[in-house]
């Protein structure tokens, strides 16, 4: 494995779901989407699209859940169905996950706990008991909770910012090398999302890690990206820096994206841009 | 969705908490009471009661209720106190045999066609719609009536063989349901075997639903054997609340007046089928407003 | 100044659990004048939602009204009872539900929905009337009057939402209760359903109380905006009053924490987390997080206090409105 083999390669992935009906067409949901990102170089990549723009399906892909039905993906300069099995645990263990919902990633039977010492059982990352307690103790600490306050408890008695953070401290311990996070912060309130966006911004510059940030919501993607993709209906339709994209979009679509972002200003209204048919 | 946070001082216990719920239901305890105080005649009275009596021409026929007899003799000289007090643990065996063998093999069944889906689930699925099919009376009226004799264990595995239908395509649903929650697939991303995901993450959360299938498989099997045994297919030799019933028609007893005889059976079945039921409704009540309060 | 549409006094609901009380609303007092837009902002766990609930008694045990008068017009929504209260549902209040959307029946169409709406209602209504009426409400939500024959699942997020809005305003109430209406909608549908919330609303005369956590889309969307705070109402001002100058800190904390597309900055959260209603700190239930709390602030709870002639603040460290706005 040379140091030229980006970490993660998407190819002109396309994925297409059959449709119900014989005769319709199959459905576009991803079109040729090509992305790189190298192993010594980590970023955060920005997928921005509204729903129905592939952006799911985009995460599934990369997270192994779903094949491409054109183009290849690539982990570490390896197909998934040509990987040994080492590699593919390797691929399991490297690439992590976070998503929507802080509430239904929680097993509802087990207290928060469970959450944290499964993967390290199943990867086998603690020596000892004892050992898996101090990983988890500081992972929390790490994003700023207090493990006393959570530990024990079940995801009903925490709020939603609180389970999102155990879930990034989750990913810390792992010590992956790629984290799909898919809209991390729709369902948390505005004003915790910047406390959980600082954590994701962590992982990269003091662990590493490269994140895709998957987001309908293009004022977190500047903040915390690199790089920003907009998708629409599937097809990348701009793409580039953060900065670049959203301070100067060229593509009508991404205009229309910043332009509808609410500013907390009454003076300053949503400007005035034609929309798409259906809303 | 709102977290008002726990009340001060207390770390619930998860299973504590649950049995609290249990506990302070007041169907679910009325349910359990009522069953639990049959259990308790069905212990304790073969201690007190003299079991022997129950057998046929142990005591002069057709008395009423007296201070020998507290209810009374049959037609068959059986001493009534006896019989109810040596037939109701058979019948509460009887449902409890077959309310855990049918429990037991739809859940296992359910799960593993809902959770690996494929052939298993089609191969799984057919059996238990074709089995549905066969009505359960004329399958449980030919095999009772080719045996020879009957025992309450055989009456209890034949019935089951019929019971684990229902929990089966119940759990399944539920299964189907569950397998595509976020739970299921962080822990597929964490590494875990499917195997383990069945059983650790998703059959816990089955609980509620398989012991509310069990109080129903438990309800069932008690009629079904009823039913044979108000039929005249029971068991000849040991005493149970159906026979009674059976022996009590035959004898004519409802033209000869003798309610000493058809009363006490039919009020034990209704106490017990009236507790089953309070107990399946409690147990939703319980465990159900958790479970809306995580939605 | 007209007499205000709703008039707000005190008003307590609270939860009595495990023998703690916890307030999700304590003490809440606001005006609102017919055609006015109010919006509630608050975290999760604020009790903004069960104090919109409350309003239209539509609040469940364990939680209970404890005090407090909640006047439309004259009437006390909170006395309603009986038939009295159910034909003021609907008629004279109406609400959007967090999650409407999904709870749309999936098996009625939706022209038989809002069909249902009216009947429950009006019974004197011949079909003509009851059809004309659907078109009409349809057509001010910017939906094809066509859209009467689909069934919820035909239907986008966007879509069903405006669905939501026709229904909450079929029979032209006076006010309109709209809690969360745009959560689980993208930044441009999000759009197009406040912008058609706002239409209808105006168009009807009807007053609106919009509740969420977004300050942004406050920003765009009410006349006036009051802010919650563990059950209690910390600040209540004309909104450009209210992002000129902020008063409470909590306000402050909220508007200076939201991420923003035109510019790179170091994003800061509000420090802590919010209290449980049944173990609030002592004096003001803010201090705790507060950048600038005194001494005072953790033994006496500040009452709300007027400030200038629109604007009330419950802070120790206000007592009077800047001089420049």
């Amino acid at each position: 494995m040379s140091e030229a083999t980006p970490l993660l390669d998407l190819d002109r992935v396309s994925v297409s779901y059959k449709s119900r009906n014989f005769k319709a067409p199959p459905f576009l949901a991803l079109d040729g989407f090509t992305l790189r990102i190298a192993q010594d170089r980590p970023k955060i990549v920005a997928i921005v699209g509204e729903s129905g723009s592939g952006k799911t399906t985009l995460a599934r892909v990369v997270l192994g859940m779903l094949a491409p039905t054109q183009g290849q993906m690539r982990y570490a300069g390896q197909a998934l169905d040509a990987m040994a099995r080492p590699d593919r645990a390797a691929f399991r263990r490297e690439v992590q996950a976070i998503f929507q919902d802080p509430f239904s990633i929680f097993n509802p039977f087990y207290p928060v706990d469970h959450l944290l010492e499964m993967p390290l059982r199943i990867f086998r990352l603690a020596k000892s008991r004892a050992e898996e307690q101090a990983m988890i103790a500081s992972a929390l600490q790490r994003v700023g909770l207090t493990p006393g306050q959570v530990l024990g408890r079940h995801p009903h008695q925490l709020s939603g910012g609180q389970r999102q953070r155990i879930v990034v401290a989750r990913c810390l311990m792992l010590r992956p090398r790629l984290i799909v996070a898919d809209e991390p912060v729709s369902m948390i309130d505005a004003s915790l999302r910047a406390n959980v966006l600082a954590q994701i911004q962590a992982l990269r510059d003091e662990l590493g890690i490269s994140i895709i940030y998957i987001t309908h919501d293009i004022a977190t993607a500047r903040q915390v990206s690199d790089e920003v993709f907009v998708l629409h209906r599937g097809k990348t339709v701009e793409s580039g820096t953060a900065e670049a994209v959203i301070a100067r979009p060229q593509h009508e679509y991404t205009r229309l994206l910043v332009g509808s972002v609410p500013r907390p200003d009454p003076d300053h209204g949503w400007s005035d841009l034609t929309e798409p048919a259906q809303g | 969705m709102t977290s008002l946070g726990t009340a001060p001082g207390r770390r619930p216990n998860p299973v504590l908490s649950a049995l609290g719920h249990v506990a302070t239901n007041p169907k679910l305890l009325a349910g359990l009471l009522l069953v639990s105080s049959l259990v308790a005649v069905a212990a304790i009275g073969p201690l007190l009661v003299d079991t022997d009596m129950a057998r046929p021409i142990s005591a002069p026929s057709n008395r009423p209720p007296s201070l020998d007899y507290p209810l009374g003799t049959d037609g068959g000289g059986r001493d009534l106190l006896a019989v109810m007090i040596a037939s109701t643990p058979q019948t509460l065996r009887l449902g409890l045999i077959a309310g855990l063998v049918g429990t037991i093999v739809g859940t296992f069944l359910g799960l593993v066609a809902g959770f690996f889906g494929g052939w298993l689930d089609k191969i799984i699925s057919t059996a238990t719609d074709v089995m549905l099919t066969i009505p359960p009376l004329a399958v449980l009226l030919i095999v009772a009536a080719s045996v020879r004799t009957v025992s309450v264990e055989m009456m209890a595995f034949i019935i089951a063989a019929l019971a684990w239908m229902n929990p089966a395509r119940s759990i399944r649903a539920q299964v189907l349901s569950l397998r595509e929650r976020a739970y299921v697939e962080i822990a597929r991303i964490s590494g875990m075997s499917e195997l383990r995901i069945a059983l650790f993450e998703v059959l816990p959360n089955l609980l509620p639903l398989i012991m509310a299938s069990f109080v129903a498989a438990v309800s069932g099997a008690i009629l079904a054997a009823l039913g044979l045994e108000a039929l005249g297919l029971g068991p000849q030799d040991t005493p149970t609340l159906g026979m009674t019933v059976y022996w009590s028609l035959l004898y004519g007893a409802f033209g000869r007046n003798m309610w000493w005889w058809w009363a006490p059976p039919i009020v034990v079945l209704a106490i017990l089928f009236v507790g089953l039921f309070l107990i399946s409704v409690g147990l939703d009540e319980a465990l159900n407003p958790r479970l809306r309060r995580q939605s | 100044m007209t007499t205000p549409l709703l008039q707000v006094r005190d008003l307590t609901v609270s939860y009595l659990i495990n023998g703690t009380r916890g307030r999700a609303a304590d003490g809440v007092s606001f005006d609102l004048h017919a055609g006015e837009r109010l919006g509630i902002v608050g975290e999760s766990g604020s009790g903004k939602s069960t104090l919109a609930l409350a309003l239209m008694q539509l609040h469940k045990p364990p939680s209970h009204i404890e005090a407090g008068s909640a006047l439309l017009d004259g009437t006390d929504l909170l006395t309603l009872r009986g038939e009295a209260l159910r034909r003021f549902r609907w008629s004279q209040v109406s609400m959007i539900p967090q999650g409407a959307m999904n709870s749309l029946n999936p098996v009625m169409r939706i022209g038989v929905a809002m069909a249902d709406a009216i009947h429950a209602h009006e019974k004197g209504w011949k079909p003509d009337r009851i059809r004309a009426r659907i078109a009409e409400t349809l057509d001010s939500v910017g939906l094809d009057p066509g859209v009467a024959k689909l069934y919820p699942h035909e239907l986008s997020g966007g879509m069903k939402q405006r669905v939501c809005i026709a229904l909450a305003i079929i029979l032209k109430p006076k006010l309109i209760i709209a809690d969360e209406p745009t959560s689980a909608l993208d930044v441009v549908v999000q759009r197009r359903v406040i912008e058609t919330l706002k239409a209808v609303q105006k168009q009807i005369g009807a007053a609106l109380i919009m509740i969420g956590h977004d300050m942004g889309l406050m920003a765009q969307s009410v006349d006036r905006l009051a802010v919650m705070y563990a059950g209690r109402l910390v600040e209540n001002a004309p909104i450009r009053r209210f992002f000129r100058t902020p008063l409470h800190p909590y306000s402050q904390l909220l508007i200076s924490s939201l991420p923003s597309p035109d510019e790179v900055r170091e994003m800061k959260g509000i420090p802590g987390a919010q209290p449980s209603l049944f173990d609030l700190p002592k004096g003001c239930a803010f201090h705790p997080r507060c950048p600038a709390a005194m001494p005072q602030c953790r033994l006496e709870r500040p009452e709300s206090r007027l400030i200038g002639t629109e604007r009330t603040v419950a802070c120790h460290l206000v007592t009077k409105e800047p001089a420049h706005v």
